[in-house]
Formats: C-alpha cells, sequence, structure tokens
C-alpha cells in the first residue's frame, strides 16, 4: 500500500434528504458545509480551498463562497456531471500537496424533487453536438444508460433479472439506513413488474428523484494529526471522460471509470482484491454493472453473474453501495459526493446496522453525464 | 407545449443538413488519414487534419443499441412507444436516430438497417432493410 499520507477526510456530513421544502440548495449546502466542519474540529475561517458543481449560477464555488464569507486560495467548480465531486476530492489532493491549500470544503446541494425540476429533454434550437442527438426524443440520462444496457445485454447475455439483483439488493442496504428514502423491501419480480421507462430499464432500474445535499472536507496530513474523528486518508483517485454525448462512446460497454480506476489503484498501490467496501453512483442499475466490470472487479460481461445471488447485499461477499445508494437512499441530482461521505463513514466504523465488519480499504466511484466522466477514490484508515 | 427540438446547423455541419433537406446522407470523410468522421468537424479527431470532406454515405448500417421509450420527454409523449437507436454505418461511424416502419419488439441488435429521410424537421431516420 502506498505509504504517503498527504491528505485525510476529515468531515462529512449531509444535508436534510428527501423533500425539504421550503429549504433553498444554498441552504442544504450551507448546513452541511456547517456540520462536516463541526465534525472536524475546524472553522469556516480555516478553509482555504473551496469546491462545488451543479449548485446555483455559472460558479458555484463563487456562490458558497459568497454566502459562507470563504475567501479561497483555491477555487474549483469544475462539473463533469454527477462524479464531479469525486474529481473535486482528487484536486483538493494536489492542492494539499502542493501547499495550496491545507483545509478544502466540497459541497453539493438540490432540490430538484420540491421544485420538480427534473426534465427528460430540452425543447426548440439544438446545436453543437445537441443538433445530432437532441432531435429524437430520447429521454435523457435515462435513455442513455438504457442504450448501454441494450448493447450489454446483446453482447455477454445479461439479463433484466441480473439488473434487478442489484436493485434488490440496494434496497435492502437502504433498509438498514434510517436516512434512506426507500427502505420497503423489494424483490426481483418487483423490479421486472415496474412500468418501463426506457426499455431495457424499468422504473426500478432508475435512481430516486429527491431533495439534498453534501458537505466533505478534506485536510493536510500535518492537520489531520489532532481531529476527533480518526482520519480517512486519500490513497488513491483518478479522473476522466471519453465522451459527452452517447452517440460517441467509444465503446458502450466500457466507462472511463476503467482509466480513473486503474490510475487510482496504481497510486493506492492496492488492487480491487483489497476494498472491503465498495460505493459506486448507481444513477441505474446497469451503471452499478459498467462499472463494476471497468474497475476490474469482475472481468468483462461478468458483471451479470457477479450480482447474482444477492452477493453484494447485507451479508454478502461484496458489500456495495451500503448506505442504500441513489436506488433507494437520496438522488438530488447528482449523487458522486455521497458515495464519500458513506465510504467515509464505513471505515469509521460509524455505520451501525449496516456496518462492514473491520473495512480498512473503501473504494468511492462517481459516474457523470450518460456514462461520460468517472472519478475513483480509494482511501483508506490507519 | 413548447418548442419542439429541432437542430441548429451552423458552419461546419450546414452539408449534412443541406444533404438531409436533398434526401442524401453525407458525412464527412478525413483528407489526412482517410477514416469518416461524424458528427462533422473543423477538425480530424483522429489526425488532427483540417480538411474533411463530404461523402455521400452508404445509408447501410446496422442497429448498435435501442432503447424503446416509455417515459418521453414532453413534446415527444403522444408518440411512445418508439424506438431510438444508435446505427452504427457500414462507414463505421456511429449516430444516433429513430426507427421507423418496424413494431419495437421486433427490433434486435445488429439488424441491418438504412436511412429513410422524413418528418418535421426533416431528419435522417431508419427503417430496417426489407
Amino acid at each position: 500500500m502506498n505509504p504517503e499520507r498527504v491528505a485525510a477526510i476529515a468531515g462529512v456530513a449531509e444535508s436534510d434528504l428527501g423533500e425539504v421544502a421550503p429549504k433553498t440548495a444554498m441552504q442544504l449546502q450551507a448546513e452541511a458545509a456547517r456540520e462536516a466542519l463541526t465534525e472536524a474540529g475546524l472553522t469556516l475561517g480555516d478553509v482555504d480551498g473551496l469546491f462545488s458543481a451543479g449548485g446555483d449560477g455559472f460558479a458555484p464555488s463563487m456562490a458558497v463562497g459568497e454566502y459562507l464569507g470563504i475567501r479561497p486560495r483555491y477555487t474549483d467548480s469544475t462539473n463533469i456531471g454527477g462524479s464531479s465531486f469525486v474529481l473535486h476530492a482528487g484536486h483538493a489532493y494536489q492542492a494539499i500537496q502542493t501547499g495550496t491549500c491545507d483545509v478544502a470544503l466540497i459541497t453539493y446541494g438540490s432540490t430538484q424533487r420540491s421544485q420538480a425540476s427534473r426534465t427528460l429533454g430540452r425543447a426548440g434550437g439544438m446545436r453543437g453536438s445537441a443538433q445530432f442527438e437532441g432531435v429524437w426524443g430520447l429521454p435523457l440520462p435515462v435513455g442513455a444508460y438504457a442504450l448501454a444496457a441494450s448493447r450489454h445485454m446483446h453482447e455477454y447475455g445479461t439479463t433484466s433479472e441480473q439488473l434487478a439483483e442489484l436493485a434488490v439488493a440496494t434496497r435492502r442496504w437502504a433498509s438498514l439506513n434510517p436516512k434512506a428514502f426507500m427502505r420497503d423491501p423489494i424483490t426481483v419480480d418487483d423490479v421486472l413488474a415496474s412500468r418501463w421507462i426506457a426499455e431495457p430499464l424499468h422504473l426500478l432500474d432508475c435512481c430516486l428523484v429527491t431533495d439534498g445535499g453534501g458537505a466533505v472536507v478534506i485536510v493536510s496530513a500535518e492537520r489531520a494529526r489532532d481531529l476527533p474523528k480518526p482520519p480517512v486518508w486519500i490513497l488513491g483517485h483518478g479522473e476522466s471522460h471519453t465522451h459527452l454525448g452517447i452517440s460517441s462512446m467509444p465503446d458502450l460497454t466500457t466507462t472511463p471509470a476503467e482509466h480513473s480506476g486503474r490510475a487510482a489503484f496504481a497510486m493506492a498501490g492496492l488492487t480491487p482484491a483489497d476494498v472491503d467496501v465498495t460505493e459506486l453512483y448507481d444513477s441505474f442499475t446497469i451503471t452499478v454493472l459498467l462499472t463494476l466490470e471497468a474497475l476490474g472487479f469482475c472481468g468483462r460481461g461478468e458483471s451479470g453473474a457477479f450480482v447474482s445471488g444477492q452477493r453484494t447485499a447485507p451479508g454478502g461477499e461484496f458489500p456495495l453501495n451500503t448506505n442504500g445508494g441513489g436506488l433507494s437512499y437520496c438522488h438530488p441530482g447528482m449523487y458522486g459526493i455521497f458515495t464519500m461521505i458513506e465510504a467515509t463513514r464505513q471505515l469509521r466504523g460509524e455505520c451501525g446496522e449496516r456496518q462492514v465488519p473491520g473495512a480498512r480499504v473503501a473504494l468511492a466511484n462517481g459516474t457523470g453525464g450518460v456514462l461520460s466522466s468517472a472519478a475513483t477514490l480509494v482511501l483508506g484508515r490507519d | 407545449m413548447t418548442e419542439r427540438a429541432y437542430p441548429v446547423p451552423d458552419a461546419v455541419t450546414q452539408p449534412f443538413w443541406d444533404g438531409v433537406a436533398e434526401g442524401v446522407l453525407r458525412i464527412q470523410r478525413c483528407d489526412g488519414c482517410g477514416r469518416h468522421v461524424f458528427y462533422p468537424r473543423a477538425v480530424c479527431p483522429f489526425c488532427m487534419g483540417a480538411v474533411l470532406s463530404w461523402v455521400e454515405a452508404s445509408g447501410r448500417g446496422r442497429v448498435h443499441a435501442f432503447t424503446v421509450v416509455h417515459r418521453a420527454p414532453a413534446d415527444y409523449r403522444d408518440e411512445v412507444p418508439y424506438v431510438v437507436a444508435l446505427v452504427e454505418l457500414d462507414e463505421g461511424v456511429r449516430l444516433m436516430t429513430r426507427l421507423v416502419d418496424v413494431e419495437p419488439s421486433a427490433v434486435a441488435v445488429d439488424q441491418p438497417v438504412e436511412v429513410a429521410i422524413q418528418g418535421e424537421p426533416r431528419l435522417p431516420y431508419f427503417r430496417p432493410v426489407p
């Protein structure tokens, strides 16, 4: 294992989740930031690196900085979709390594559920590459993931039942998480009987639409020495993207997590076999299957068998999405930050009924766009 | 009802849409490396070549992936279920389209298809090769 200790996650928090009206997205971010900094034993005045994406306006880190009175030395509003926050953690590591900041704050917030702001497509004039993709009535993002699923099924014989196994296992984890939005058990038959959204994806193959936000605080090794919580070290990170629109995806069954994961594992000096608990962005069931393959947890085309027999459920051989994921816990539009929050809590041993016993190494992976971008973190505890 | 999505050509893509208006599917071929390129670009993503010539495509290809849409964007709700597909042309490029003249349940990956330009706005739909 990479012995270098550069940067650690020192505080994590969710905001209120589910339906939060009349709270605003900025309020969610501010409340989560306050809680995460408090958990880390820090204050707003300690923050000198600021990261956000997808929130208010054209420059989310500027909006959060203004609202919370932060004047950062390092700022990053990079938006590569729902993976952005995992990418931010990697950038925070680099900034801390070069001495550009000591305390990095990453935030996200959304009220997409209470505002009913989610749409499946845009109207009017389509420019740029969208003039070739935006004119066919493909519901986004679900339709793009359905296209990838159809290809995976064709190439490897993956079945709707196998996709459903993942949804069922994820719901079982959610039933152990008091904060999860959907906690009632479901069966494979329930998933298959749920209505089609975009074949081959059923309603229960799709993530939730909720409100919610979160914050993550990352500090230098020096700062990490005397914090209230045990440090969760960033051992490796990676990022990549391969396309913007689904018709330009080089291989519909290979996500850019192939590249981000390889980089993160190489930096950590670890392999997939070393990971005790895995948190993957599960926008759709197929997202998880493709990501498992891209990260090397199983071979090409083997993910359907890999998730079958409830292998990823509580008590199974491969603890996956232990908070209940975007499928059952919360999904406020850009879920990536929650993969890091849960991975951190698992490594600290704070997860109660859903705790993976003795977890020492965790992996968090965000996927953005339409399987377009990926960012991977390998995390470990002392 | 909002204004249903329509393509807005630009200087580089205009010949493609001119072709569609004439009933012809045109794609680019890079003068530098000889590879076909889609969507149209000013610079070849394979060899950085700056000269890309327009060629008439065969209009034939195969279904690379498809989805039957049941939950549609607002302007398309009256049309469900319909099939959106990625078609890989014989020239090797992939494009998004909708399949017509076929029951959704009869569509399969790798099925041979051909271009069928139609509609308002006029777009390059595809249909099964008879």
